[in-house]
């Protein structure tokens, strides 16, 4: 387990060098913008996807209380050009203080029971933990089509 | 027995939770198809509960060097404006409209991902 973790960062760091590299040569090739030569700038059209997804991701998580998480990945490795992994992690990142405010106006409305909660609430914590923990080995192709089934069913479920 | 099923239903979530699979998606239709809560308190309850979990995973995902905040304060300054307007607009219309605009949702969700599965390998 302990070698997965280093070769996995060795990996995604040349990737990301290279990329920000890319953009930095763009930059200078338009002349414009000389003073973004730090790794941590990013170029504006990049900019305002991200602030689109985020108006997307946003509304999305607190109108449907969830899945916020699940549109913010792909974002996060096709835009910040994350890796699988770490798109899932900081995904969670993105995510707390999304939820953090929605959670507070369904609480406000009184959309809330202590019995559902605190058991739910119980099992996702130790569920969450275990999952997490099992992160550094994605899911393999079959668990991911047969989750995707079984959403679609509940999803014509819930509609019909 | 539906306290058992509860804590069920809540392990289950969080595992897919945990592994970035979408945990409230999950959780959410568990909960109002098999137990017939209603739909806004199990959006309420899903955002709690990730909310907890989501601080434990976050401290394991930092641990395992998985984190990468760099510029994501773009997203969240956005999104926050938005994920409010979102919730606002959620307990403003009927548990039975927003239910079925979540099976759309859960539809849509579950084609993209079965694509990316799909393509992956």
């Amino acid at each position: 387990m302990k070698n997965i973790k280093p070769s996995a960062s060795q990996k995604s760091q040349p990737k990301d060098k290279k990329k920000t590299f890319d953009t930095q040569k763009k930059i200078d090739k338009g002349g414009k913008n000389q003073k973004f030569n730090s790794f941590e700038k990013i170029d504006g059209k990049r900019k305002w996807y991200l602030i689109l997804a985020g108006a997307v991701i946003g509304f999305l998580n607190g109108f449907f209380g969830g899945g916020g998480g699940m549109v913010c990945v792909p974002i996060l490795e096709k835009v910040l050009h994350l890796d699988n992994k770490k798109a899932h992690a900081t995904a969670i990142a993105v995510i707390f203080p999304l939820s953090l405010v929605s959670a507070f106006i369904y609480v406000i409305n009184g959309y809330i029971q202590s019995l559902p909660l605190l058991t739910v609430g119980l099992g996702v914590v130790a569920g969450g933990v275990l999952g997490s923990f099992a992160l550094k080995f994605l899911p393999p192709k079959a668990i991911r089509i047969i989750f995707a089934i079984i959403m679609f069913a509940g999803g014509i479920k819930l509609i019909l | 027995m539906t306290i058992f099923l509860y804590i069920i239903f809540g392990i289950l979530a969080g595992v897919f939770g945990g592994l970035g699979m979408g945990g409230g998606t999950l959780l959410i239709p568990l909960l109002t198809i098999f137990l017939g809560l209603d739909q806004k308190l199990c959006q309420g309850i899903n955002l709690i509960a990730f909310l907890v979990m989501a601080l434990i995973s976050l401290v394991i995902h930092y641990k395992n060097g998985y984190l990468e905040t760099k510029n994501i304060y773009i997203i969240i300054l956005s999104g926050l404006v938005f994920s409010g307007m979102g919730a606002l607009l959620a307990n403003y219309l009927p548990s039975e409209v927003l239910r079925m605009a979540f099976g759309v949702f859960l539809c849509v969700l579950s084609v993209f991902e079965g694509y990316k599965a799909f393509k992956k390998n």
